[in-house]
């Protein structure tokens, strides 16, 4: 066996290991329902892009050029996406992983410790592109009748465009680690890549692209055509991809982009290994220093102390550490940043609404949009909670011992854990629900509706995150981004989608009535069913609060360590 | 101070403590030895609380842990083999943590974190995150969190791991104090000669059964040895290997 699989080995039985595991606790279920979510995923991307490509398909002329061009911009985000992920991920494979001891040690070649972690730095940051790419090659391959030989064509064109960023990703590490040590690097990385996406998102929406798609934007067809055909970025990869499947799907064949990919791949990877030989001792040693921080906390027992201060020492202590946790690690709170991002955007959606272009103000639109914009509002909330409430109790796995072997009532842990995630998600509705009514110019009424709604389901999606956390706990992992991914995350977004659907569902019924007495100029009468509607949206509401709860709460008394 | 009747755990099919019966006395410094696998530390987590038994009773001063876990639990400091903390709060604000899980704050806590602290000569590391300390230092932490609320009892898991010789003799006088006042201390380790030199009782398990448990002297009448060494006593009840078998190994 040679040294370079040998390597790779244990990665490879990890994994069947893992398997195995979930196969023998009766994981088929679990696969089932991922398989599923995966599938409708795929059929949805594939459904949207056959209809596009359709149309494009029965344009003359610029119909090719239009999906090319579609094609080229989807490839752009893929490397620019590929890029950021390998970056961060080499850090933790060549630099933090716990098998680097053993593997540094080892009489092992170093061409084979950088190849072996290269793939392994792909694999971890790819397999989201790859997978997305499948049911998008695909539509392409259907709608230009690439014919079998597709599928194996396009491995041959995505390969290099995985590798390439891979190499360049893990030679910028590389480089980073020599200059600054590792975990340094890891929080300057993490607040930069978050940052730069967040930019990226924002700005894309601010310009909006929907006006760029008004043909009278051009003077003529010519004008038009010229700029779709002219090359986005001819020097990156991912026009060359591009090219080599737009020439092999519309003619003509360009033997030379695919040329131009692999030649360019096989130099990075020997301009890596290279660099690597060069750079990997020095950088490793440095990346064993460790990050040496003073730490002020008195800030945050001045700022905190007078709140609470009202509370047990128990509780108070729980959640001043969960505070100082939060804040001091960068992968958590430069969250935020896309989080601010995300609210921006939602509230820039609302603002571009054409509703007010008309010289009469449309109730029945405005009313119909703030009312689904609670659905809107409700899923925004539920994805937050996953990534910041779902994770508090995996989050504690390790520590479990201490608070176990301590007399900590587990009841004030999750009483904790839940204010500690539900008020700042409740202040973020109340804000969102709030601002969007006020740019909507709602009535009173829509108003009181949509406050009430919005703080009995944000108190309820926080009790299912901490609920459903506990129930699929995820304690081995110590990245708290990749839990919220996790089986259990996915249980806990379908089923608060469930509770949202039905919320709406219900209060549909007076909300429809309220339209229909104010559209034909009647009082708005508070009746029985408009009573009982909210009553039952309230009932609901509060068993989705103590249901979970009170189910993770069991489930917290029988972990065992 | 500690009694364990009939104490059983299975995960699963597999039995890792099977229908122990012990009894540690206030005062007292306790060791509870045996081979690798034997059922040691499933035995001090069911007595920290962090495991549940599968079978039988846990007394810790008079309170049934499983009846009475708070008042059990107020009684005990808990020393576990692998330190694993939060990385991101400083040495200190550990420490003052802990005491709040034990619904302890004010100036009697922060004078007895910066006594421990300067006990254990992490002074100049209180500020400092955990996640620059190293192991040994880890370890320091994490027996001055066990001191931090004053407990009755000390449960351990592999005390010695990790520290220097200065930190080891620390800790010895540490316990000989801390049992000479009234406390008791159970602790399981492999370094026989500390065992030896320091517990007043001594249990050995062996695939989840206690095969012999006393004090020196008796735990030599029970297996007629003589003057042995703990380390010939634990060899003869548990079966090590011969040195011939050893060099064999190593030769091959």
């Amino acid at each position: 066996m040679s040294t370079l699989a040998n390597v790779m080995r244990p990665k490879w039985l990890t994994m069947l290991a893992r398997v195995r595991q979930e196969r023998a606790r009766g994981g088929r279920g679990k696969m089932l329902v991922l398989g599923f979510v995966g599938l409708a995923f795929w059929l949805a991307v594939f459904g949207v892009l056959y209809r596009v490509l359709s149309y494009f398909r029965g344009v003359e002329e610029i119909g090719p050029l239009l999906a090319g061009k579609l094609l080229g911009l989807t490839m752009l985000s893929f490397l620019a996406i590929l890029l950021l992920s390998n970056i961060i991920t080499a850090l933790s494979s060549y630099f933090l992983a716990k098998d680097l001891d053993l593997l540094v040690s080892s009489p092992v070649d170093w061409l084979h410790i950088y190849l072996a972690k290269l793939g392994e730095t792909m694999l971890h940051s790819s397999w989201m592109v790859a997978l997305m790419a499948v049911p998008i090659l695909t539509a392409y391959g259907v709608i230009y009748d690439g014919g079998w030989l597709f599928a194996p064509y396009a491995i041959v064109v995505l390969a290099p465009t995985l590798i390439i960023p891979a190499t360049i990703g893990s030679a910028i590490t590389l480089i980073l680690v020599n200059v600054f040590p590792a975990r340094r690097t890891r929080d300057l990385l993490s607040v930069i890549t978050i940052a730069a996406a967040g930019i990226l998102v924002l700005l894309f929406r601010i310009i909006r692209p929907e006006q760029l798609a008004r043909p009278e934007g051009f003077r003529n067809l010519l004008d038009f055509i010229t700029v779709l055909r002219t090359p986005t970025s001819p020097l990156l990869p991912s026009e060359w991809a591009t090219n080599g499947i737009m020439g092999y799907l519309v003619g003509p064949f360009d033997g030379l982009s695919l040329i131009m990919l692999w030649t360019t791949c096989a130099a990075f990877l020997v301009l890596g290994a290279a660099l690597h030989y060069r750079l990997y001792p020095a950088g490793f040693t440095k990346a064993q220093e460790g990050a040496d921080r003073f730490v002020r906390g008195w800030i945050w027992r001045v700022l905190l102390t007078p709140v609470a201060r009202l509370l047990s020492v128990t509780k108070r202590e729980l959640i001043i550490k969960d505070i100082k946790l939060f804040f001091r690690d960068t992968t958590q709170w430069s969250q935020l940043i896309l989080l601010a991002v995300l609210v921006v955007i939602y509230l820039f959606n609302i603002k571009a609404l054409p509703l007010f272009s008309g010289e009469r103000v449309p109730f029945f639109f405005v009313t119909l949009i703030s009312f689904l914009n609670l659905g809107l509002a409700g899923f925004v909330l539920a994805s937050i909670a996953a990534r910041f409430i779902f994770p508090a109790i995996s989050l504690e796995g390790r520590q479990m011992w201490l608070l176990r072997s301590s007399p900590l009532d587990l009841r004030a842990l999750m009483w904790a854990k839940y204010w500690m995630g539900t008020i700042p998600l409740l202040i973020l509705a109340l804000l969102i629900t709030v601002l969007t009514n006020v740019l909507l110019k709602t009535t009173m009424f829509m108003m009181v509706v949509s406050v009430g709604t919005i703080i009995v389901l944000t108190l309820a999606i926080g009790a299912m995150a901490l609920g459903f956390g506990a129930l699929y706990p995820q304690f081995e992992t110590e990245n708290a981004a990749q839990i919220p991914t996790s089986f259990g995350g996915l249980v806990f977004m379908m089923t608060t989608i469930a509770l949202l659907a039905l919320v709406i569902v219900i209060e549909a019924i007076p909300v429809y009535g309220y339209l229909q007495a104010t559209f034909s100029g009647q009082p708005v009468e508070i009746n029985a069913v408009m009573i009982g509607a909210f009553a039952l949206v309230l009932l609901i509401c509060a068993l989705a609060t103590a249901i979970p709860l009170w189910v993770g709460l069991r489930r917290m008394e029988a972990f065992e360590f | 101070m500690i009694r364990l009747e009939h104490l059983t755990k299975r995960f699963g099919g597999f039995t890792a403590v099977d229908d122990i019966e012990l009894h540690v006395p206030r005062g007292k410094v306790f060791g509870f030895l045996g081979p690798n696998g034997a059922g040691k530390t499933t035995t001090l987590r069911m007595i920290a609380g962090i495991l549940r038994p599968t079978a039988g009773r846990i007394w810790l001063g008079g309170d049934d842990l499983i009846e009475r876990p708070m008042a059990a639990k107020h009684r005990l400091g808990f020393i576990p083999d692998r330190p694993f903390m939060y990385e991101k709060l400083t040495g200190s604000e550990f420490l003052r943590f802990v005491a709040g899980l034990y619904g302890q704050d004010g100036t009697a806590v922060e004078k007895r974190i910066d006594e421990l602290l300067d006990l254990f000569e992490l002074t100049v590391w209180k500020d400092k995150l955990i996640e620059a300390y190293s192991h040994g230092m880890r370890q320091k932490l994490i027996i001055s969190s066990a001191l931090v609320h004053r407990p009755e009892l000390i449960v351990v898991d592999e005390p010695m791991v990790g520290l220097d010789p200065r930190g080891t003799r620390l800790l010895k006088s540490i316990f000989r104090h801390f049992v000479d006042r009234g406390g008791t201390v159970l602790m399981s380790t492999h370094t026989l000669e500390v065992a030896e030199a320091m517990c007043d009782g001594i249990a050995i398990i062996q695939a989840g059964k206690i095969v012999a448990h006393g004090t020196m002297r008796e735990l030599r009448q029970q297996t007629k040895s003589g003057n042995a060494s703990l380390e010939e006593l634990f060899l003869k009840l548990t079966g090590g290997s011969t040195e011939r078998e050893l060099a064999a190994i190593l030769e091959n």
